[in-house]
């Protein structure tokens, strides 16, 4: 009974720190604590990949077989893929959102602090479950993260029934993180945050999360048709049934384009917030970012075929997705011009998180630029499944929603460990990740255009050259990320003490509570101008 | 609080968004089938027998040209005849296909037609096909089976030669073939 009256002697003091111990981590449902659960989760999650991005990049190095098979080279590129998606961007965009998004809005937590719990300790137990498969007889997944059938049904290795699971599971996790936030923004706001006040991190994951509620059930819909094809005798993307291989794409594709803004709207979030802290002017365009941002999650609904040109769909199909998806550059450069806008005529100043918003704005566009060239259908047929491809999602995937990641943790870090990370080693972190993913991912597109195609563990050798750069950059890239966690590390034990507003031109909420943020925040809701 | 919804009622409107995306999901295989059958794309044809007449325009030729190819782990033996013929739009034509069954077991086969160009699938009519049953082949057994076409006179202009392309897959799991005693 000592311990109810050492409680008692706390006082009245109704502000509760954590639960000490495991168990913190274990049972709570704090928004900070789960947000921070999901972005150390999520590095892990990038490290694995990485290491597996390490793997084929080292076969890659010179032509010829020289480090792995190519079954196992196979499972490499799947679970690269499948581990960054699921495992790195998604989680760690939730993790931001987690602790954001309640503070950026003024709001005590969470709506829905329990499910939240859950949602994220589903994610180690899917991953676990995916990891495991590369130990059983078979192997991992060997069929590329888009895991075509008949590839992923009729010819998968024993395990795959294994990946659908972890396929399940995950998706449940987004889709209650989804729920979540939605619940979070239209319900917990303070008095006086209107819709069309709130930043544009708060907008942009709003509108991730209705994308996410959309696309989550058909990935598990099309995961649960192979489940039912592979063990019930079912036929749904099986020729000799009746059913059609190419209706794996479609439901597939369908899921799939609009993911890919799932990994991208939040990071254009969070450069809108980090740019004008940094140019020292308000976002240039506000209104117009939203409707943008709108208009491009719409837009992920009618385009997804443009992944398939080369499946044999019809010409006015092809003219129709090649329409659609270049009108997505007029939203998209509605925002990179309001983002230049903004810094325009800025007082800029250059730190880690700058730099890394500035680096997301130029290369993201360059992503851009080389999907506008595949979306032209009758060149996809040259591009379609090389390393022009490759370079192209990496460009819109590591400079995009990684930079966007690094830029949000390097501008938020002070509010989260109250320190100050070292500048100096933080420009060292951008400019090495800055050469070696340019290094690893621009060579890309030559050999690309000259036809290498990708996912095979050799090739010829006249693209030599050009892969054993891309490998350098990419050792290089790797590297670097450890030193990342060496500052994360040394920002979470010491440092020069931050202030409740370390960046001068920042606004926001999330500003006015100290640093760093207490355990519980916005317990009487702030009063929004 | 600005509370437009309670958390209940708007969590249990998200679920339902939920459920019938997942619903969804599946919806997209009928539609996915109704509209390769509408507009006839993706190379497949109708599963019926086509009924209708159309009068012969010989001012006007079409090479048709015709492919068999196993599935794999097919181990029947699977041609057509000849492997062209040329065809005026409007007339009936016929093509016979070989197959064989080179195992000691009975199997159960079952042939997936496909056409291309994609876009002349709907001008491409079959009024009897080996396609529209399983074919069920004793040890040894040897047949020919038929196919009668009629390619539709307002086939598109641009289009002069076609491909009728039959894969056969192994169905034997699904359909077992009806036990029969060898006469040996």
């Amino acid at each position: 009974m000592s311990a109810v009256i050492d409680h008692g002697h706390a006082g009245h003091d109704h502000h509760h720190g954590p639960a000490k111990g495991l168990m913190r981590w274990v049972l709570t449902t704090n928004h900070k604590d789960i947000g921070t659960m999901y972005l150390w989760f999520s590095f892990a999650m990038f490290l694995l990949g990485g290491s597996f991005a390490m793997v084929i990049r080292a076969e890659l190095f010179q032509p010829g077989l020289q480090i792995v098979q190519p079954e196992f080279f196979n499972q490499m590129t799947t679970m690269h893929g499948l581990i960054m998606v699921f495992g790195a961007v998604m989680p760690a965009f939730v993790g931001l959102a987690n602790w954001m998004v309640p503070l950026m809005i003024g709001a005590p937590d969470m709506a829905l602090p329990r499910m939240n719990n859950f949602s994220f300790w589903l994610l180690p137990a899917a991953f676990a479950l995916l990891v495991s498969t590369l130990f059983m007889p078979g192997g991992g997944p060997n069929f590329g993260w888009t895991f075509y059938a008949p590839l992923s049904t009729t010819y998968a290795p024993e395990s795959v029934t294994f990946f659908i699971f972890a396929i399940h599971l995950m998706g449940v996790s987004s889709i209650m993180g989804a729920i979540n936030v939605i619940a979070t923004i239209l319900n917990l706001r303070a008095p006086g945050m209107t819709l069309m006040k709130m930043p544009l991190f708060v907008w942009t994951w709003l509108i991730t999360a209705f994308l996410l509620i959309a696309v989550m059930p058909v990935l598990a819909g099309v995961v649960t048709m192979m489940l039912m094809d592979i063990h019930f005798g079912t036929s749904f993307f099986s020729a000799a049934g009746g059913g059609d291989p190419v209706l794996f794409q479609h439901v597939f594709w369908f899921f799939g384009h609009p993911e890919v803004y799932i990994m991208i709207l939040p990071a254009f979030g969070a450069v809108s917030s980090i740019i004008p802290a940094f140019a020292r002017k308000p976002l240039f365009g506000y209104t117009s970012m939203v409707y943008a941002t709108a208009s491009i999650a719409f837009l992920s609904f009618i385009v997804w075929a443009h992944h398939m040109f080369t499946v044999g769909i019809p010409l006015t199909g092809e003219l129709f997705f090649m329409y659609a998806t270049m009108l997505i550059a007029v939203p998209t450069g509605v925002k990179v011009f309001n983002w230049a806008s903004t810094m325009w005529q800025g007082s800029m100043t250059f730190e880690t998180p700058m730099l890394f918003a500035v680096a997301f704005v130029i290369l993201f566009t360059i992503g851009g630029f080389s999907g506008l060239m595949l979306a032209i259908a009758p060149a996809d047929f040259q591009y379609h499944d090389t390393y022009f491809v490759v370079a192209h999602f990496h460009y819109v995937l590591v400079p995009g929603a990684i930079f966007g990641i690094f830029a949000s943790a390097y501008f938020w870090l002070p509010k989260w460990t109250g320190h100050m990370y070292d500048e100096t080693l933080g420009k060292l972190h951008f400019w090495m990740s800055f050469i070696g993913m340019n290094m690893a991912f621009f060579p890309m597109h030559f050999v690309g255009l000259a036809g290498m195609p990708r996912r095979i563990p050799d090739y010829n050798l006249m693209f030599a050259n050009f892969n054993m750069i891309s490998s350098i950059g990419a050792f290089m890239f790797g590297a670097t990320q450890l030193l990342f966690l060496f500052i994360v590390i040394k920002c979470i034990r010491g440092g020069k003490p931050a202030p409740a507003k370390p960046w001068d031109g920042a606004d926001g909420l999330e500003w006015t509570i100290p640093s760093p943020a207490p355990y519980h925040t916005f317990s009487t809701p702030p009063e929004v101008k | 609080m600005n509370s437009p919804m309670p958390n209940r009622r708007l969590v249990l409107r998200l679920l339902g968004v939920v459920v019938g995306m997942f619903a969804f999901g599946f919806a997209l295989v009928p539609i996915y089938d109704v509209m390769c059958q509408a507009f006839g794309i993706n190379g497949k044809t109708s599963g019926a027998a086509y009924e209708g007449a159309q009068v012969e325009n010989s001012a006007r030729e079409v090479r048709v040209q015709f492919l068999a190819t196993n599935n794999i782990d097919m181990p029947w033996e699977f041609k057509p005849m000849a492997d062209d013929l040329v065809v005026h739009p409007g007339g009936t034509n016929q093509m016979l296909f070989v197959a064989s069954n080179p195992t000691d077991k009975p199997m159960t086969a079952q042939a997936i037609p496909s056409i291309a160009p994609s876009n002349a699938a709907a001008y491409f009519h079959k009024t009897e096909c080996f396609c529209f049953s399983q074919q069920i082949l004793q040890p040894g057994e040897r047949i020919e089976m038929p196919v009668r076409f009629i390619v539709d006179k307002d086939l598109p202009a641009d289009v002069h030669h076609l491909t009728l392309a039959y894969t056969l897959f192994d169905v034997t799991d699904r359909v077992p073939p009806v036990a029969q005693v060898s006469p040996k």
